[in-house]
């Protein structure tokens, strides 16, 4: 790897080991993963339920341990990062319900200000001005007075990408924002992070189950299947096959012409 | 900015409720004391009757004083393990902390017979209540912090607390299985709750503990909101979630136990006025709640121990009672009218 090429590099494993630990045990998800994410990418996580996906994504956002190997942020191991010094460089979305709160929605994108305001939380100029600027950006600065729990499903995940912009991080990682969506809204919530990802020139890592729009959207892909990963652009991995490996190829099959899923009919 | 201007609206109404509230609650009483002599004696002149100087100095304000305190102090308590816990029937009773202080009280006033003598002078029976009752508290709640760090899941940690509580209720029925009839009356009137028992001293002690809650509560205000999205995502907004857990699991037991042992075990409070408060301000920020939750919390109390004197009479209920027939009918209606409740 050239030295220039290292630069834009943000997000780097090394013979990663994901899985689950406890005092007895040991249960390996995934190992020896090489992952080099560049800048200003919007990049799919894609494979099956139970691949891995949200272990993965969980163990890159220091939720949860990883099992062995390296994860360097701006080339500094992530072990030395504090929560704190974390919360600058990385926003998530999670796939987890919020807990009912009467929080309204400029509430919500403000909390993402929470790394930079002093001890007791005191929104500076600055920070309404971010707060603001992420609501127009994800379209959802009408509803900023509003009680969150009014809101319809698609405008709720809006929201939580709002908080996570205004968090001002290098690097956003969700967990499956999509899931209760229709397409419609899949696809305002896509196009919208692959806009995000050209003006901003933020890292977007994102799993999802909706491969055929991460194909046509997306700019490179880290892919789960049969316990390994691969990762690269679409022309890199059609090339390995990898795509083909993805799901079981009796029911659903690759098309390298279309570069799309199909559900193989008999 | 609007908002603001109206929270502050209500800040300032709720704080002449409170005042209002205080007046009426030293005016009443066995004796019925004018407002204009209160007034006399807070400026430094002598009322129109000597003897209600010492009314009024050393029981009526020391208990007006005490009832804001425990209000307050109970009801922030409550909005704390709400907020923690993500759920609203969490309160100082759900985590065992208030069944840890009455154990602690029990064991001090119902074994005496096995102890003996030693327990005879009356300062060690002043002092030894509340330090009995604290230490009970504060055993559970170390109990439930221990188990906090093992289990990460909040929900088992309200069901453990919850265990430690009926434990310490089974320890308590023991007990007075094994007592004689006079030191059970002794508990049982413990345990009917009473403001007005406190000297000017041991409010001092009450006001201390108090300052050091809030500036534990100063700082967990941003914990506590960014707890409100769930604790991965307070994790990812660089919140030390362990730590802020802790420290509000320290002041909610400092709280509880301090109240508890002054005062008796004081149902309701902490588990009604943070939703009252929530309903009337319609936030879940805790830089608006948790003044608005201390000011209501001393309001109602005070409520209801004018309501505990029985104005014009010589008896004075049990004040835990009167939390409760005022508390519960307050909640349900609330509840059944807006139908939802948030943490």
């Amino acid at each position: 790897m050239t030295e220039q090429n290292t630069q834009h590099i943000v997000l780097q494993t090394r013979n990663l080991s994901i899985g689950y630990s406890s005092k007895k045990s040991e249960k390996v998800l995934l190992e020896s993963i090489d992952l080099d994410i560049k800048k200003g990418e919007f990049i799919a996580l894609l494979g099956k339920n139970g691949a891995g996906k949200s272990t993965l994504l969980r163990t890159l956002s220091k939720v949860q341990n990883k099992l062995a190997g390296e994860i360097t942020i701006n080339q500094k191991k992530l072990n030395t990062y504090s929560q704190h010094e974390l919360a600058k460089v990385m926003s998530v979305v999670l796939t987890e319900r919020l807990p009912e709160s009467q929080l309204t929605v400029f509430e919500i994108v403000a909390l993402g200000r929470q790394p930079y305001t002093n001890w007791l939380d005191k929104l500076s100029r600055e920070d309404i001005k971010k707060v603001l600027h992420a609501l127009e950006l994800t379209n959802v600065a009408h509803l900023k007075d509003q009680p969150f729990y009014k809101l319809s499903d698609g405008q709720l995940q809006r929201v939580l990408i709002a908080r996570a912009l205004a968090q001002d991080t290098e690097i956003i990682l969700l967990d499956e924002p999509t899931a209760h969506l229709d397409i419609h809204h899949t696809y305002k919530v896509f196009s919208l992070l692959q806009e995000l990802v050209k003006t901003t020139q933020k890292t977007i890592l994102i799993s999802t189950h909706e491969v055929n729009l991460a194909l046509k959207l997306a700019d490179s892909f880290v892919l789960i299947a049969n316990e390994k990963t691969y990762s690269g652009n679409a022309s890199e991995l059609m090339e390995k096959n990898a795509f083909s490996s993805l799901f079981p190829e009796e029911l659903i099959s690759f098309n390298k012409n279309l570069q799309q899923f199909v559900i193989n009919k008999n | 900015m609007d908002k603001q201007t109206a929270y502050t609206k209500q800040f300032i109404l709720l704080g002449i409720i409170l005042i209002v509230t205080s007046m009426f609650n030293i005016s009443i009483g066995s004796i019925d004391i004018p407002l204009t002599d209160i007034f006399k004696t807070f400026i430094g002149q002598v009322p129109t009757k000597s003897s209600w100087e010492t009314i009024i100095i050393d029981y009526r304000l020391p208990k007006t004083i005490t009832a804001i305190l425990v209000g307050s102090g109970l009801s922030i308590s409550g909005l704390l393990m709400q907020t923690l816990f993500r759920n609203p029937l969490a309160g100082p009773f759900v985590l065992g902390i208030s069944s840890g202080a009455s154990l602690g009280v029990a064991v001090f006033l119902l074994s005496t017979s096995f102890l003996g003598g030693m327990f005879s002078f009356s300062a060690f029976l002043n002092w030894g209540l509340p330090f009995a009752s604290s230490i009970g508290a504060f055993i559970v709640l170390l109990a439930v912090i221990i188990a906090a760090n093992k289990v990460r899941n909040t929900m088992s940690i309200l069901i453990i607390g919850l265990m430690f509580g009926s434990l310490a209720s089974a320890l308590i029925s023991v007990l007075s299985y094994f007592s004689d009839a006079e030191q059970i009356k002794q508990f049982v009137f413990w345990g009917f709750g009473s403001l007005g028992n406190l000297t000017w001293n041991e409010i001092l002690i009450f006001l201390g503990i108090f300052i050091i809650a809030i500036l534990g509560i100063l700082i967990s205000i941003k914990p506590l909101n960014s707890f409100l999205l769930g604790e991965n995502y307070a994790k990812s907004l660089g919140i030390n979630t362990r730590k802020s857990r802790n420290i509000i699991l320290i002041i909610t037991s400092l709280l509880t136990g301090v109240i508890t042992a002054f005062c008796g075990p004081i149902a309701f409070i902490g588990l009604a006025v943070p939703h009252i408060t929530k309903l009337i301000f319609k936030t879940s920020n805790h830089k608006i709640l948790i003044p608005a939750v201390a000011l209501f919390g001393g309001i109602i109390l005070l409520l209801c121990d004018s309501i505990a004197q029985l104005p014009n009479s010589e008896f004075t209920l049990p004040i835990n009672a009167i939390t409760s027939l005022f508390g519960a009918p307050v909640v349900i209606w609330l509840l059944v009218r807006k139908k939802k409740i948030y943490i």
